[in-house]
């Protein structure tokens, strides 16, 4: 409801109050948990709500005591380590294979495309807790639980479907022409893709890898029905930390991950300004 | 064309799986290096055990020990063991899940005369007090559960007895319990009037049963569940809590290492105890075995008592217990069976409850879901 | 041509292949395998083949023979010998409570003493063995293909008779879990509608700028771990909680009059609301900002109050958006386990976390696979009415 509807009169003003008013208190709904972290994360007592200390600004109520100890913590750092390298194999086979199935589902004589895609997008419909199970008694059978192949293994099937969804979409505006141009003056099919296709979807690749990495890097289910004390990655640990003693490093922890996520979105977004065009479909 | 390729779909599968099966074997040979997962209990009870005993352990054998930690209860051995992928290969048992786990075969057995003697010969099977061995056990330690109060919480009147905790009208507001079935049907009736050495007598019948649970009924809504043993000394701390059942070691801990204003409330304590056991099917057999050896020895048994208020299950260890490690407290007043805090005991009864475990948690996940 | 067309064919179809095996070897035959666990349970009837052909010619009331009694008797002990009778003692007592124990305490005590009878032995270790039921459950415990797990998750059960009745009313707990989840599904999806929707208007009618800032607040939610909103809302809603802090500061509540907003369904709805509420977001804002704002100025041009150009022109355009975010939201509702088990305490649980419980806690896996069987059914066909009204191809992340 901006100045271009101003040309409806009855009560407009008024409406138009109660709308932003009302959307204002979503955004706080949405936002408002997250920034009530950050600050309770540098609490120099192990509680949390903000001590009188913190609400009059006095310095010393703040202490960066949980930051040190989640990083002198032996246990966040080999959480950390897991979190990385898993996401990182995870996202690495994600996208790879995920690209070429994109490829292949963007051509229009993919034979049954519906049912491929249905499959292929199959693990992010599949609710989380059945798809975990499975793999748990799959991979027991195989003698592969507790181990951090089977945890990439699994990541990377979950992480399919976002670049898969997400080069696809990036391919609906790609102009065929533009291989068969380059077919026509003799690149052959790997060449034409490196060199055409490749950097027209390279935004779109790029996204949908950390989707697949994120998505990954939040993940605790499977990390619970697979993973051991070895395989622990962050969420694992913040999934004990709040069943079993909650204590501020979470924040601490959970402060770092916005932090994340921000850079996360900042690349996103440069990507789309830079690729001109909209990576996933914006 | 659609044969072709659902007959390469299939060698791909096939080859794919093989390579993961090569993956993994190659995965745990390479992990191979002597090292044995311990499973314990978390938190400070962890703590002492991994002083006590862990970490020397690894300095007597150069085997490396991997703590980790379990809220206890069969399951997770149980998933292992059938789907045989035992990687835990020592776990820190109640005594009924220990009984129950060793005669379904869950264990490995341990001949009691292996066990180390006492320090003055005598053989393990006569150091040990009236049936506090398994025959798949090692180590061993006397616990309680008790139920404990945040000193803060209460200006006027303080709790004292085990009717107080169910007496939302003396002492109003929110209890913790542990969310299982033992302990709290005994804390219920005792509550509720029966004598300590007729719990079980009760217990073996449908209506006491019932009455358990209609006890535990009345203050049903105030009860936040915990299921980790250090979540009380946390709740009692934050004040989410009232007041709440909790092992005395933890409180103790608490009291000691962190000057937490706490009181243990002894009376109604239900006395229980616990023994290492080898998940059966290990890969780490030898090592496991010369841990639970290791464990067994009184001096190490004891010295568990160095660090929180447990103590050790064999006569000749009683006379070991000193004071805790880290603060000179004298610890013989802080243990379950100190004759001051031995008031109204119930002796947890490991066979009742290993007979009547299942059932009675069942009853007890039914009840928690109305 | 036609050769040429063929050539793509295959073309495509082999790129689309690694990733097509892949999921079927590492997601698909997992989940197929683990459904079938809802109908095959072959372990019993392995365990004790001889002593259940012998239970064949049994009429199902009078005790058992001697004879039966004998061959069971060495079974057991030879289980107890090989140290695999745990699992055959679980499934039986899974049929009659109590034969866990009975089984165990029987090979126990025949593996110490020689038996001269073996019934009077057996029935001296556990008198169960004295009452056909024990003997039923052993028999259906070797079905090795059964319908019971379907049955149990639907709260049903066969009598004694064979016929399919309804469980006692104090074991019934799937049904009305079921629907609770659904019906929780059914609350999430029409608030995130409720909240999602003026949301979505006003990035979608803001000028890019604007928009593009807004649209972030969305996004980081998004894109945030769930492990930290879901610890966000505990450090909010907790009894000594920022909330409940501040209601006792300004006076609306006393120390001891707080409000327990968490580890219940108020928890469970919160939370999960606020995690959802983006998918609700993000498909409505892609439909609604190819809705040109002039088509609004046209119907006020033509006379039409706000209200009524809305309702006749902006709304049914939204539909496919509104289709889109619900089915979404609602989707993931119905399969939502962390929050719920992190916040929902005792009464805020959805039938993903029961499954859990199955899976770790009590182990019967046949039943855990058959309420995840039913809950993928639910999901499916949801997901199939989706794309039908939607597509896939038109979900966004960003």
């Amino acid at each position: 409801m901006t100045s271009k509807t101003a040309t409806f009169s009855f009560g407009d003003r008024l409406a138009r109050r109660l709308h932003l008013a009302f959307c204002a208190a979503v955004f706080v709904f949405l936002i408002a948990p997250m920034l009530v972290v950050i600050p309770l994360s540098f609490n120099a007592e192990p509680y949390f709500t903000f001590s009188e200390g913190m609400l009059a600004l006095d310095a010393d109520a703040y202490s960066l005591r949980w930051y040190r100890s989640v990083v002198e913590d032996e246990e966040w750092r080999l959480a950390l380590t897991n979190s990385l390298f898993i996401g990182l194999a995870a996202a690495a086979i994600a996208t790879i294979l995920g690209v070429l199935a994109a490829l292949g589902l963007a051509s229009p004589a993919m034979p049954g495309r519906a049912l491929v895609t249905g499959l292929l997008i199959s693990p992010m419909i599949t609710p989380i807790i059945i798809s975990a199970a499975g793999m748990f008694f799959f991979y027991s059978n195989l003698g592969l639980s507790q181990t951090h192949l089977s945890l990439i293994l699994a990541h990377a099937a979950l992480g399919t479907p976002f670049v898969v969804i997400t080069v696809t979409a990036t391919l609906a505006g790609f102009d065929r022409n533009l291989t068969r141009a380059a077919a026509s003056l003799g690149a052959g099919p790997f060449a034409a893709f490196r060199r055409i296709q490749l950097p027209l979807i390279a935004p779109g690749v790029i996204a949908g890898a950390l989707f697949a990495f994120a998505a990954s890097f939040d993940e605790v289910v499977t990390v619970l029905f697979l993973g051991g004390l070895e395989q622990r990655t962050i969420p694992r640990q913040m999934w004990a930390g709040i069943r079993e003693q909650i204590s501020p490093e979470i924040l601490a922890v959970a402060t770092f991950l916005v932090a994340f996520v921000l850079v996360l979105l900042g690349v996103v977004e440069y990507l789309r300004k830079r690729g001109g065009q909209s990576p996933v479909g914006q | 064309m659609r044969r072709l390729s659902h007959i390469r779909l299939h060698i791909c599968t096939q080859g794919f799986v093989a390579t993961l099966a090569l993956i993994g074997v190659a995965g745990t040979q390479a992990a191979a290096n002597e090292s044995v997962t311990v499973v314990s209990w978390g938190g400070s009870y962890a703590e002492a055990c991994k002083k006590a005993v862990l970490d020397p352990f690894t300095d007597e054998t150069s085997i490396e020990v991997r703590l980790e930690s379990y809220n206890g209860g069969l399951a997770q051995i149980r998933a292992q063991v059938e789907t045989g992928n035992v990687h835990w290969d020592v776990v820190d048992l109640e005594f009924a899940d220990l009984a129950r786990g060793c005669d379904e075969g869950l264990f490995e057995v341990i001949d009691i005369d292996e066990l180390p003697p006492a320090p003055d010969g005598t053989p393990a099977r006569d150091d040990y007090f009236e049936g506090t061995y398994s025959e798949c056990g090692g180590g061993g330690i006397f616990y309680s559960t008790v139920y404990a109060y945040n000193n803060e919480s209460f200006t006027g009147q303080r709790p004292s007895t085990i009717e107080d905790f169910f007496d939302l009208e003396k002492f109003p507001g929110r209890r913790g319990m542990r969310r299982t079935a033992a302990a709290n049907l005994e804390f219920a009736l005792l509550a509720d009037g029966v004598s300590p050495e007729e719990i079980y007598a009760v217990l073996n019948t449908p209506e006491g049963v019932r009455r358990a649970f209609s006890k535990l009924d009345t203050i049903k809504e105030h009860i936040v569940w915990w299921e980790a043993g250090a979540q009380p000394p946390q709740m009692l701390a934050d004040q989410e809590v009232v007041m709440s059942t909790a092992y005395n070691g933890r409180i103790f801990n608490a009291q000691v290492l962190e000057q937490q204003p706490f009181t243990i409330v002894w009376d109604g304590q239900v006395l229980d105890y616990g023994q290492f056991a080898i998940v059966a099917g290990t890969p780490n057999l030898e090592a496991a075995r010369s841990y639970l050896l290791f464990a067994s020895r009184v001096e190490n048994m004891a010295a568990i008592g160095h660090y929180i208020a447990y103590s050790p299950t064999r006569r000749s260890g009683i006379d070991l217990i000193s004071t805790h490690h880290e603060t000179g407290v004298e610890m013989r007043p802080h243990m379950p069976s100190a004759p001051e805090n031995m008031g109204r005991v119930v002796r947890n009864n490991w066979e009742w409850w290993s007979d009547h475990g299942e059932e009675m948690n069942e009853r007890f996940s039914a009840w928690l879901s109305r | 041509m036609a050769l040429s067309l063929a050539a793509a064919r295959v073309r495509a179809a082999a790129l689309t292949l690694p990733l097509v095996a892949f999921i079927g070897v590492t997601f698909l035959a997992p989940l197929g395998l683990m459904l079938a666990r809802s109908v095959h349970e072959p372990l019993v009837a392995d365990s004790l083949p001889d002593t259940l052909a012998m239970l064949n010619n049994w009429d199902g009331v009078a005790l058992p023979s001697e004879d039966v009694f004998e061959v069971l008797g060495r079974e057991l002990l030879s289980l107890h010998q090989q140290r695999s009778l745990g699992g055959v003692a679980t499934r039986v007592n899974r049929l009659e409570s109590g034969m866990r124990s009975a089984v165990v305490r029987t090979a126990r005590q025949l593996r110490d003493a020689d038996p001269g009878s073996w019934r009077e032995a057996m029935i001296a270790a556990a008198p169960i063995w004295n009452e056909p039921k024990a003997w039923r459950a052993i028999q259906r415990a070797g079905e090795r293909y059964t319908l019971r797990h379907f049955l149990h998750a639907l709260d049903l059960e066969r009598d004694t008779a064979g016929n399919v009745v309804a469980q006692p009313p104090d074991q019934r707990i799937y049904l009305s879990l079921l629907g609770r989840t659904l019906m929780v599904s059914v609350v999430i999806t029409v608030i995130c509608l409720i909240l999602g929707y003026p949301v979505a208007y006003l990035i979608a009618n803001s000028p890019p700028s604007r928009s593009n800032l807004l649209l972030l607040l969305v996004l980081v939610p998004f894109w945030t771990s769930l492990l930290v909103r879901t610890t966000s809302w505990i450090v909010l809603l907790q009894n000594q909680g920022v909330i409940n802090d501040l209601l006792v500061a300004v006076g609306l509540t006393t120390e001891e009059g707080r409000i327990p907003m968490i580890y219940n369904m108020t928890g469970t709805l919160v939370a999960m609301t606020q995690i959802l509420l983006p998918f609700m977001v993000l498909p409505l804002y892609a439909v609604m900002r190819t809705i040109a704002p002039s088509q609004m100025r046209a119907a006020a041009a033509l006379g039409a109050s706000f209200p009524q150009a809305f309702i006749r022109v902006y709304w049914p355009q939204t539909l496919p958006g509104i289709a889109a975010g619900s089915l979404l939201v609602f989707i993931l509702s119905i399969g939502y386990y962390i929050t719920p088990a992190l916040v929902g305490g005792r009464t805020g649980q959805l039938i993903s976390n029961l499954i859990a419980y199955h899976m770790q806690q009590s182990l019967n896996w046949g039943l855990a696979a058959a309420l995840g069987a039913i809950l993928l059914v639910c999901v499916v066909l949801l997901f199939l009415l989706f794309n039908r009204l939607v597509g896939v191809e038109r979900m966004r992340f960003t």
